[in-house]
């Protein structure tokens, strides 16, 4: 079975997804994800959709578990390129992701998440003073 | 199964945000009848109404059935653990919506797009 690569960019893991997912493809994309997150100790994770025409509840169960993972790692999650007619059929749906951040592209994505790491450390020096 | 209800799609023209939202609320129906139906079949159709022309899809399983399509059909209500969003989302997603479903006999779900 194929499995979807990880790259590594920086700080965070950069995943692409161009494939219909099946139920096994989804499970080993988040068993490696949460594997590389603790080996390269990442502090982003960055879903690439802009390849998908659709995202049903199946993809969103997906992402959200890949987003609880993160969060427990210390982890942000950041989906990229979401297509507006995507966005607005996961409007409709109902599907609304919560804790999960959007942006349109990768260089984006991974400016929210050192602007992340930043605030929190400038938060972690403002609790010390 | 999804490629073939978007080109039938796009053959009467539909936006492509119609379209999407066909197709997903497809997903998702063809998605129950393969994890709580137990596999089914699927029948698409071109329809017409008063001079409008539209596309069908019967979804069919003979697997266990709903035991309560009220609370099926509520947002959040899942069986699997999931978000519960299938079937009240499919119906949302489309703009003619049928459902029947007999315990132990099995389950169709007629979802309906207009142009």
């Amino acid at each position: 079975m194929e499995r979807i690569p990880i790259l590594k960019v920086g700080q965070s893991l950069l995943v692409s997804i161009q494939v219909d997912m099946h139920d096994r493809l989804a499970m080993a994309l988040q068993d490696d994800l949460s594997q590389m997150l603790v080996t390269t100790r990442a502090k982003g994770v960055l879903i690439d959709i802009s390849a998908l025409t659709l995202v049903d509840s199946f993809i969103g169960r997906m992402l959200s578990n890949i987003a609880g993972t993160a969060r427990v790692l210390d982890a942000l999650t950041v989906v990229v390129g979401m297509r507006p007619q995507v966005a607005m059929t996961l409007v409709e749906l109902g599907l609304t992701l919560p804790g999960i951040k959007t942006a349109l592209d990768v260089d984006r994505g991974l400016a929210i998440i050192s602007r992340s790491r930043e605030d929190s450390a400038d938060g972690g020096e403002r609790g010390t003073r | 199964m999804r490629q073939e209800v978007r080109a039938r799609a796009i053959q009467l023209g539909f936006s492509i945000v119609d379209q999407t939202k066909f197709v997903t609320a497809a997903s998702e129906i063809a998605r129950n009848t393969l994890d709580h139906g137990q596999g089914g079949t699927v029948l698409m159709q071109f329809v017409e109404r008063d001079g409008e022309q539209g596309l069908r899809l019967t979804f069919e399983d003979h697997g266990p059935g709903i035991a309560n399509i009220e609370d099926a059909l509520k947002d959040g209500f899942t069986t699997t653990g999931g978000f519960g969003l299938g079937l009240p989302g499919a119906k949302r997603l489309s703009d003619d919506f049928f459902i029947e479903s007999r315990p132990a006999l099995g389950t169709k779900v007629i979802i309906v797009r207009w142009k």
